[in-house]
């Protein structure tokens, strides 16, 4: 497998698929590991650091047969090619802008990822469309045991799972969901929404971009302590609040539609037609409006385009993937206008009931 | 003690080197996440909070010691990996597996404050770490196999590796 047979599709988190698809991008869970025999990753020194990214490569390689594994060594990737899998979240910022020998392994349907030398040895992640929360555990339980089996990871009787940070300490886990909640955010009620996951020990942040506005109204919901509490648990803890707040989306739409039907059909129509017919437009103002149509297919405003189209667009026009899909490296400026010109063709030959040609 | 910029009780002690001279600030959670957002320009935010959650810890544990014992305290070192708590406390990471047991006065209080309880009640690993004796002085050898070479110590590098490698194959599981 290469690098760029990811780029034309949209990775596992933005398939559009499972449960609750409309609301509920993607289910997510990561398990923080590291081998009893080495340094916590920022104290390694190099041949430490080469020593634990071999004993995983290895591991992984015998549980995973490689023609359905793309294992890249991320010190030697080129910079878009970095950023690109951040902007898949295959990687962290962290990762992809660190020193040293550091690597990571996804699977063919980019359902997991390893992160080797993160800022723990190992981070297993496992993304599922949709709320799937159960599954993801289910997988990413296989794959921790699968890679134990050979490997002995630092481990404490009383504290669990040892980690570099003790915020991490126990189970190591984070649990998250990401949604789209375009319509709390329109109605100025998710800060409230933020106030009261915080005081049940739950963060929130933007999936893109960092503040309480997100772009493209996406948010990741997890929880924050991993520690005293079993994995089941922590993961009934985030599936428990995910329905609530499904609710409060599907409500503040509901009074958008009946309440201000014709604002909020003219705000998404134009936002629709500047996405077809703009000639320059920047990554932000693209996700903004992109998050408004697709709120606009799902109340059904906006008619022969299809979600899983839309997620593919939001992942399409970051930076690193449009250079990818163009096939060249450009500034800025460029990108805007090669951006433009990209939501215009995929739009034509993806809406039904339009006489373009498809390409 | 209130928040310098607001009547709410202040959770946050930052200590800031300005100049090479600590200055202290103290405020409310919603102060302490906006001027650190302001301060650092670091992407990296969670490693700020976590060491923000130590300098928290360190001023816990301020209450009934003399400043003596805080320093004594703070210079303990790690002799597997060598960090201080001091380095933990100003970087927010740990060095290695054994700085849970060797700093475990230090960070029970941490701990308990970020997550409420101090015991794991989740997942073991099947072959939990009998042998973590045996893996923590792995962690030591290699350093000082390392700093001999670095010190032109051969002989020494030379038999630190082969003590090394009799851990290693004795520990059929790395």
């Amino acid at each position: 497998m290469e690098l760029n047979d990811l780029a034309r599709g949209p990775g596992e988190w933005l398939r559009g698929s499972g449960p609750e698809a409309d609301i509920v991008i993607s289910s997510r869970i990561r398990l923080a590991r590291n081998l009893a025999a080495f340094p916590f990753v920022s104290r390694a020194s190099e041949s430490d650091r080469a020593r634990v990214e071999e004993l995983l490569r290895t591991r992984v390689l015998q549980i995973q047969d490689a023609s359905q594994l793309l294992y890249v060594d991320v010190e030697r990737l080129a910079g878009v090619d970095r950023q690109f899998l951040v902007e898949r979240h295959l990687i962290s910022r962290e990762h992809a802008e660190s020193h040293g020998s550091r690597a990571v392994a996804i699977d063919g349907h980019e359902t997991f990822s390893l992160m080797i030398n993160e800022e723990d040895h190992l981070r297993i992640q496992v993304m599922h469309s949709g709320l799937d929360l159960d599954g993801a555990w289910e997988q990413v339980n296989r794959l921790d045991d699968l890679i134990e089996e050979k490997l002995t990871y630092a481990f404490h009787d009383e504290l669990g799972y040892l980690t570099a940070c003790p915020t991490n300490v126990g189970t190591g886990m984070r649990v998250s969901v990401m949604l789209h909640l375009p319509a709390l955010v329109l109605t100025r009620q998710i800060e409230k929404v933020f106030r009261s996951l915080q005081k049940i020990s739950l963060a929130v942040r933007g999936l893109f971009g960092e503040g309480s506005q997100a772009m493209g109204d996406f948010y990741q919901i997890s929880n924050q302590i991993t520690l005293g509490q079993s994995e089941q648990e922590l993961v009934k803890q985030v599936a428990d609040i995910v329905p609530v707040i499904i609710d409060y989306e599907r409500q503040a739409r509901d009074f958008l539609f009946r309440e201000s039907h014709q604002n909020l059909n003219d705000r998404v129509s134009r936002d629709y037609g500047i996405l077809r017919s703009a000639k320059k437009i920047s990554s932000e103002e693209t996700m903004r409006r992109l998050s408004s149509v697709r709120m606009g297919v799902n109340l059904g405003l906006i008619e022969g385009l299809d979600i899983p189209v839309l997620n593919e667009l939001f992942i399409h026009t970051q930076p690193a993937h449009l250079q990818k899909l163009i096939g060249s490296e450009l500034e800025s400026e460029d990108r805007n206008v090669e951006r433009a010109l990209y939501l215009q063709r995929y739009l034509q030959s993806h809406t039904r009931g339009d006489e373009s040609e498809r390409n | 003690m209130k928040c310098q910029k607001c009547d709410k009780p202040s959770t946050f002690h930052i200590t800031e080197l300005t100049d090479g001279k600590p200055v202290e600030l103290h405020l409310c959670e919603e102060h302490a996440r906006e001027y650190l957002t302001q301060s650092s320009q670091e992407p990296t935010t969670a490693s700020s909070m976590a060491a923000v959650l130590a300098q928290q810890m360190a001023q816990q544990m301020a209450v009934g010691q003399t400043a003596e014992e805080l320093a004594e305290l703070d210079q303990q070192i790690c002799p597997c990996c060598g960090i201080s708590f001091y380095d933990f406390r100003s970087q927010g990471r740990l060095g290695c597996p054994h700085d849970y047991s060797c700093f475990a006065p230090q960070l029970e209080p941490l701990i308990l404050n970020v997550h409420g309880e101090t015991k794991h009640v989740g997942k073991i690993p099947r072959h939990a770490a009998d042998r973590s004796e045996a893996q923590t002085r792995l962690i030591q050898l290699r350093r000082q196999m390392e700093e001999s070479v670095a010190d032109e110590n051969y002989e020494r590098a030379g038999q630190l590796r082969d003590e090394i490698r009799r851990i290693e194959q004795s520990e059929e599981i790395q």
